[in-house]
């Protein structure tokens, strides 16, 4: 992308550009920087903001708060799969290869974040104790870290929270090109590894846990009833999915609540990531 | 350069989603026999009927994966395919019901290009369906207006995302979120209809066209 080219085309169009920014190339000069330091495809935030900067519009403290929530989760899902691959956890070597691919994901949307966010990022310190979170949610997973299984259990009620949690956050992002756009390409990326977590557990003899969520928790675990309340719906946008003309017969109960994930309101993901120590 | 041009250059989606929406009022599909089909006017219901295009030709081809079951599938893959067909029946349900009378035309397609009694042709073609199909959700998702219908199409997109991380296992485990479909910031793509549609067509004999999002199919 070539930022001093945009810059003289605005400059064509609005002579008065260099003044509307304050302190003038300086505020250029931070967004190259900016860029640089984290990845060209941060580039379009640092666009809006210089052009709310340039035109007046204030930075909405709502979509930091959507960015600010989406970072708690992306830090507890980093630490969790930096501690489970640095763990003695018994793992596959494919099993391994998964964690590695998933904690770079991770690791990667949490340094996403923190560029957008700059100075307005909550730190990672302010979570749990002193950044150190509680796995076993308060003694409920007490062999996370001891049983593989146990291990991607959790893995798979973060993943698929974390699913629930980005689409619940979607409106408050509604017409926003950039963050919208960002927020939906880590939301798919969180699907997809809630699908490869949920794969693992179907082949390490979950035979009913498929890729897909069906009914409200196929987990098995009830201490995870929560995190997938309503995903038994089969009510979409005033359409009975189960009145629908499937292959034979009806679309069935159980297709009909696989083909659509189910948002969660922030309210509802703080109380369930709560125990883990996100505040 | 006019300050339009600018606004789309640089990407400002909240001025750019309000200058879109002057043009939403009303909606005519063309349906000219000889072209094919327009999702129509910008709106709301041009995005559904998008939604709706890329649903019939994705619920076309697994039922055509279904009652072909390729060599050597295991019970696995056949009762998961099965359920993916299902997904895609429903998807496709959905919005012909949900559009009612605004919905376009049953799209015929063509694949004719693929050998599906082939397991590496097929779930190829099935993996390039699911990942165009998360790229172009997740780059119409700032077009729609309607927060009950981007939720809707983040319930589908997940979905989506979720059978391509099955399938990629299946060609290639560990494939399931790789470099060739993610950034350096571990995100998926977004594409914009324009870039989806040629795509679709390929496997379409009734072309979709999107004249107001700037592509028109030849």
């Amino acid at each position: 992308m070539n930022l001093s080219g945009i810059i003289e085309e605005i400059e064509k169009v609005d002579p008065e550009f260099q003044d509307r920014i304050s302190p003038r190339r300086a505020a250029i000069k931070n967004i190259t920087s900016f860029g640089s330091k984290v990845a060209v495809a941060a580039m379009p935030f640092a666009f809006s903001t210089l052009f709310k900067k340039a035109y007046g519009q204030t930075t909405t403290t709502s979509v930091n708060d959507v960015l600010n929530f989406a970072l708690k989760l992306e830090y507890l899902e980093a630490a969790f799969y930096n501690a489970g691959v640095a763990s003695s956890l018994a793992f596959s070597t494919s099993e391994k290869a998964y964690l590695q691919t998933i904690k770079g994901h991770e690791n990667a949307h949490v340094a996403f974040l923190q560029g957008i966010l700059g100075s307005a990022a909550v730190a990672q310190s302010t979570q749990g104790t002193n950044g150190t979170y509680d796995f076993t949610a308060g003694g409920t997973f007490p062999t996370v870290f001891s049983s593989v299984d146990t291990f991607f259990a959790v893995a798979q009620a973060f993943e698929d929270t974390g699913v629930r949690a980005y689409k619940g956050q979607a409106p408050n992002l509604l017409g926003n090109q950039v963050v919208l756009t960002a927020a939906l390409n880590i939301h798919s990326v969180e699907a997809r590894h809630a699908s490869a977590v949920r794969q693992i557990r179907r082949a390490r003899g979950a035979a009913t846990t498929k890729p897909w969520i069906t009914g409200a928790n196929d987990t098995g675990i009830p201490a995870v009833n929560g995190n997938y309340a309503g995903e038994d719906n089969v009510l979409q946008g005033g359409v009975t999915i189960t009145s629908l003309a499937g292959v034979s017969g009806n679309v069935a109960v159980n297709a009909a609540t696989e083909a659509f994930d189910e948002p969660l309101t922030s309210a509802q993901v703080v109380v369930l990531v709560a125990p883990f120590g996100v505040k | 350069m006019a300050r339009r041009s600018f606004l789309r250059y640089a990407g400002a989606g909240v001025a750019g989603a309000g200058l879109l929406a002057i043009t939403s009022s009303c909606h005519k599909d063309n349906q000219n026999p000889t072209v094919g089909i327009d999702i129509g006017a910008k709106g709301d219901l041009a995005i559904l009927n998008y939604a709706y295009a890329l649903e019939q030709l994705e619920a076309a081809f697994y039922i055509n994966v279904a009652a072909h079951m390729y060599t050597g599938a295991t019970p696995d893959e056949i009762a998961l395919l099965t359920d993916i067909r299902d997904h895609e029946v429903a998807h496709r349900e959905f919005f012909k019901a949900a559009l009612g009378t605004n919905a376009i035309a049953t799209l015929t397609p063509n694949f004719s290009a693929i050998d599906f009694t082939s397991r590496a042709k097929v779930l190829a073609a099935a993996q390039a369906f699911e990942d165009t199909g998360v790229t172009a959700y997740n780059g119409a998702g700032y077009l729609i207006q309607s927060a009950t219908y981007l939720t809707l199409a983040g319930k589908i997109v997940s979905v989506e995302a979720r059978h391509a991380s099955y399938i990629r296992n299946l060609l290639s485990p560990g494939s399931f979120a790789d470099t060739t479909v993610l950034d350096a910031n571990g995100m998926d793509k977004q594409q914009t209809i324009a870039q989806v549609l040629p795509i679709a067509n390929t496997y379409l004999t009734t072309k979709v066209s999107a004249s107001n999002y700037g592509y028109v199919a030849v």
